[in-house]
């Protein structure tokens, strides 16, 4: 018997009446000049399905044009700062000047739990070759072997990699060959990254480099089974403000094991085990999902797509693991974990409905966030009337079906595909066919995500890479209650009078994910658009101005 | 002095990179935009750090290198950003930031922007070089301020003989918190005397809630009071590095203004502690001709007062001192002042100044037992502080690692402060500053006596 969850209940539509999309997206086109507008032009885009039941085509993962105030990082961002950053016993060494490494110094809150404090966490470090001047004319290689020799004397790591940043490539140091020559010496995994900042349109690119070596350097290397009954990689899963705890902790609750995660409170030892796990649940469809697709070739993985951020979504997810495993036990085990945990989630977004049903969230953020944090708005009735990613591509907007069909540009060209094959001894179908069959035919989905335009209202306004300009506009046009990006929008946004939430890093607060981070998330908003502050934003005498003019004895 | 073990790597730096510096200048500037010609990740990287301890909006933009662009050159991204930022923002000056990549490969950006047909020509385009592979995060600060100037007041630039009813003054702050910068320019008002502040971010980045839309946000130093620099009655720098830098030949903002226009320069250091204060009020006695208003010897009254009151909870106590040069020369002269040894100065800079400005600042009975080192990073200032068993540390957010492992509390000052909330609030300089910092400083100590102790005393 399992337990369904209450609809939260049809809102009544707030007395609104929205703005026309179309004649939005012109406004926030006038001011470019026209070759910047045509290519803008491409990437808002009005949500509606066509008569054959598609979505239009938007222009995605291409290079902002210069000059335009981007909320995107670069390739070297997404290599050492999101992919690699939570990863705890790996000595990580940018080489480089100075900033780069600086500036990625455990920036994006990744919260990470040894589990004794003998055990190696590098992640308070920041370590740089800061090459100077005279690197950049003599070449930066022996500094760079001098850096290596002197971490692994100092901390005798299990992994050190190292990062490109763009100096390095136009000098033409070889990490690679430094790379390999280092490994061979220390006995130690050592393993390099091309992530310079120029390569491809954002740090997309880099979360494939970062992924791809991880993949080819450190998958595979530790064929050690661990003893559990169903074995999952959670991959594209960050732990930022500690939403990876929470997983683990729902899922331990209903029996599921966690091979390895990546990358949140990640280590060495769980990569390389990552190819024995039974299942790839893939978290954030845009930074992994190739991985995933690697995986199931070399080692007979199969993957699916989940989602842990909102309530309904966590125990959907859940049920769908359980339905894989196709164990009576696990199944039981997983509607009585939800069963337990969604009273009080019921009794939060019901009182903070209330007060936040109706109201308009705005979102512009990440490869994956912009779509999943949609739910959690929907549960506590609130609509998202616009909203765009980053850095995605076009299969995070349209859904997987349009792979096929996205032209590849110079830019990511430059992003090397690994071509990967059954592994003669460790590839090992988990599922025969035949049992894959079964499992399609009850409606079960593998590798399948159907993007963000699916699940939004026709109308609502989809724009990729949104910029600064862009964002001041549609909050003038929009007036949404809340706008969630990340910190460098945040003052922007909050200036306007609008309140604003980070999904990067979440304005120190989290987790968001699973059961208990729905109530953190209900609550948090209810806090966000419910404030009185801004009714203090004008003085008394600014709202009645006679006030001023009276003195108290008259 | 001792000598720390030294090391290839550097392992949480001290220090920023160059264009940082220069971004922050050109945010102190009325209606200028920043523009880094190189990766847009430099653009997202140095503003995140920005708005992290100013909390604002913090706009730079970017002329988004591919890897086409690095091998064939960035002239016609340069370009094309220039236009676009125009049609978006229409700024009165783009402040142009070339990274380790446009100047690895060697883009002439002068000559691009020669070449460029403005139209109108409304925008002022000024370059500084800014490669992060030299310097800091200082000297990126320094040169785009030295590179305003002198953009601004062209040699030969037509010198205008008004009269001039009150004196004006060219004052150079260097990288001060914004409550510092209010600090300043109220001390002008106070004088009665016209000052151009370069760079004086303090209303932009700290400006109130919006009631309508600014493309730019307001405040900033005018670019018309920057052209009129070359007319002003003197300039002013702080920063005791930066005095020893023009002594050595090196130009600075001041050092430009005065070969040129003969405009004549002072440079005092940072004006924290009793005595750079004094130095720096009778150096303003002695351009302005205007005597110190009354409020700031009574603020000086009060101060010397508080020393003697809360000396016996500072005395002889040791710290560790940290950031950039000229920050460590004055922030260790003021703790000298109030009998606090501070036994490792250290800074990520590496100009070859700080030992000298240290010796000159600090009183000849303490000196050998305070440990100087330019060119450190945190790990080795650690290292070096375990030895020294200090009673606290002063300086920057990320000085908090060391902090908690040798056990003793931080008192935040300086940038970046990304851990605790009003950095650009704190008051560092002048007779009030000082003050704040001293009770800050006398207050941190009692809190942790009463933290560290096993019985609950609360009367200190």
């Amino acid at each position: 018997m399992s337990t369904t969850i209450k609809d939260p209940g049809t809102i009544k539509p707030a007395d609104m009446d929205l703005p026309d999309p179309e004649t939005i997206k012109k406004e926030l086109l006038a001011r470019y000049p026209a070759k910047v507008a045509r290519k803008r032009s491409n990437q808002i885009i009005v949500n509606q399905k066509d008569e054959d039941g598609a979505f239009p085509e938007i222009g995605a993962n291409v290079r902002t044009v210069p000059g335009i105030i981007t909320q995107r990082g670069c390739s070297y961002a997404g290599c050492k700062g999101v992919i690699l950053g939570p990863t705890r016993d790996i000595v990580n060494i940018t080489h480089g000047p100075i900033g780069c490494g600086f500036y990625s110094w455990l920036t994006r809150r990744n919260q990470t739990r040894p589990p004794t404090e003998a055990d190696d966490n590098f992640m308070t470090y920041c370590f740089s070759t800061d090459m100077q001047d005279k690197d950049i004319v003599f070449g930066g290689e022996k500094k760079l072997k001098a850096a290596i020799q002197e971490a692994y004397d100092i901390f005798k790591p299990k992994a050190i990699s190292i990062f490109s940043t763009c100096p390095v490539g136009l000098i033409g140091d070889d990490v690679h060959a430094v790379a390999r020559e280092m490994k061979e010496k220390l006995g130690i995994n050592v393993f390099g990254f091309s992530c310079e900042g120029y390569r491809g349109v954002s740090q997309s690119a880099g979360h494939h480099i970062a992924n791809n070596g991880i993949f080819t350097h450190v998958v595979g290397k530790n064929d050690t089974i661990k003893e559990a009954d169903f074995k999952i990689n959670l991959l594209g899963e960050y732990n930022i403000g500690g939403d990876g705890f929470e997983i683990d902790r729902i899922l331990a609750e209903c029996g599921i094991s966690i091979v390895s995660t990546f990358s949140g409170n990640s280590t060495y030892d769980q990569f390389a085990n990552a190819h024995t796990a039974d299942l790839n649940t893939v978290m954030c469809h845009r930074s992994i999902n190739y991985v995933a697709d690697m995986m199931e070739i070399k080692y007979g993985i199969p993957w699916i797509k989940i989602n842990f951020i909102g309530a309904a979504a966590t125990a959907k997810s859940l049920r769908k693991i359980a339905q894989y495993f196709d164990d009576p036990k696990l199944s039981k085990k997983v509607e009585e974990v939800i069963e337990k945990e969604m009273p009080e989630i019921e009794m939060v977004r019901d009182e903070v409905k209330k007060r936040c049903g109706g109201k308009l969230a705005m979102l512009f953020v990440g490869g994956s966030r912009a779509h999943h944090y949609q739910e959690l708005f929907k549960e506590i009735g609130m609509k998202t009337v616009s909203a765009g990613y980053e850095f995605a591509h076009r299969d995070d907007y349209e859904g997987r079906e349009v792979i096929p069909g996205i032209k590849v540009d110079a830019d990511s060209r430059n992003i090397e595909e690994l071509s990967v094959e059954k592994d003669g001894e460790k590839y090992n179908p988990r599922k025969t066919e035949k049992e894959m069959d079964t499992l399609k035919t009850k409606g079960f989905e593998f590798k399948d995500y159907k993007g963000m335009m699916e699940d939004m209202e026709k109308g609502a306004l989809i724009i990729d890479d949104v910029s600064q300009y862009e964002t001041e506009l549609l909050l003038k046009l929009y007036k949404p209650d809340i706008y969630c990006a990340g910190i460098k929008e945040k003052y922007a946004i909050q200036k306007s009078g609008i309140p604003m939430k980070q999904l990067h890093s979440y304005d120190s607060g989290g987790p968001y994910a699973g059961f208990r981070g729905a109530v953190n998330f209900y609550n948090e908003i209810d806090r966000m658009v419910n404030s009185k502050i801004w009714g203090y934003l004008k003085a008394p005498w600014q709202i009645s101005p006679e006030l001023s003019a009276k003195y108290g004895w008259e | 002095m001792n000598t720390a073990k030294s090391y290839t790597a550097t392992r949480n730096a001290c220090k920023m990179c160059t264009p940082l510096g220069a971004a922050l200048v050109f945010h102190g500037i009325e209606g200028a935009i920043p523009l880094l010609h190189g990766s847009q990740g430099c653009s997202t990287y140095m503003r995140r750090y920005l708005i992290s301890h100013f909390k604002e909006p913090v706009d730079i933009a970017s002329s988004n290198f591919s890897e086409e662009t690095a091998i064939f050159g960035g002239g016609a991204n340069l370009k094309l950003a220039i236009e676009n930022i125009i049609r978006q923002y229409s700024p009165g000056m783009i402040g142009i930031a070339t990274t380790c990549l446009s100047e690895t490969i060697g883009d002439d950006v002068p000559m691009i922007l020669s070449g460029m047909d403005q139209g109108e020509g409304r925008t002022d385009l000024v370059h500084v070089s800014t490669p992060s592979y030299t310097g800091t995060h200082m000297d990126g600060f320094h040169h785009a301020v030295r590179a305003v100037t002198a953009y601004c007041n062209p040699l030969g630039s037509r010198i205008r003989h008004k009269p001039k009813p009150r004196k004006r003054i060219n004052l150079f702050p260097g990288m001060l918190s914004n409550e510092d910068l209010r600090h300043l320019k109220e001390i002008f008002e106070d004088l009665d005397t016209k000052l151009i502040l370069l760079p004086d971010y303090s209303e932009r980045l700290e400006g109130p809630s919006w009631v309508e839309y600014h493309a730019i946000q307001k405040g900033g130093t005018p670019i018309r009071d920057i052209r009129d620099m070359s007319l002003s009655d003197a300039s002013m720098e702080l920063g005791a590095l930066l005095a020893g830098l023009s002594q050595k030949g090196e130009k600075t903002a001041g050092t430009i203004l005065k070969e040129r226009f003969d405009i004549p320069l002072v440079s005092p250091g940072i004006p924290i502690g009793v005595k750079a204060t004094d130095s720096f009020f009778s150096a303003l006695e002695e351009i302005t001709l205007k005597p110190v208003p009354e409020k700031y010897k009574r603020q000086r009254g009060r101060l010397i007062d508080a020393y003697v009151d809360g000396n016996k909870y500072v005395s002889k106590k040791k710290a560790v001192v940290y950031g950039e040069e000229d920050f460590v020369t004055a922030m260790a002269g003021f703790l000298a002042e109030i009998g606090i040894i501070p036994v490792l100065c250290a800074s990520g800079g590496r100009s070859g100044l700080l030992k000298q400005a240290l010796t000159q600042i600090l009183p000849q009975n303490i000196r050998d037992q305070v440990h100087v080192h330019q060119g450190m990073d945190f790990t080795q200032m650690e290292e070096a502080a375990k030895k020294l068993s200090p009673d606290f540390a002063i300086g920057n957010s990320k000085g908090y690692t060391l902090s908690r492992n040798l056990k003793i509390p931080l008192v935040r000052t300086g940038f970046p402060i990304h851990d605790r909330v009003g950095g650009a609030r704190i008051l560092h300089i002048g007779y009030r500053g000082t003050q704040q910092l001293f009770d800050t400083i006398v207050n941190t100590l009692l809190g942790n006596r009463q933290d560290i102790s096993t019985v609950g005393y609360a009367y200190m």
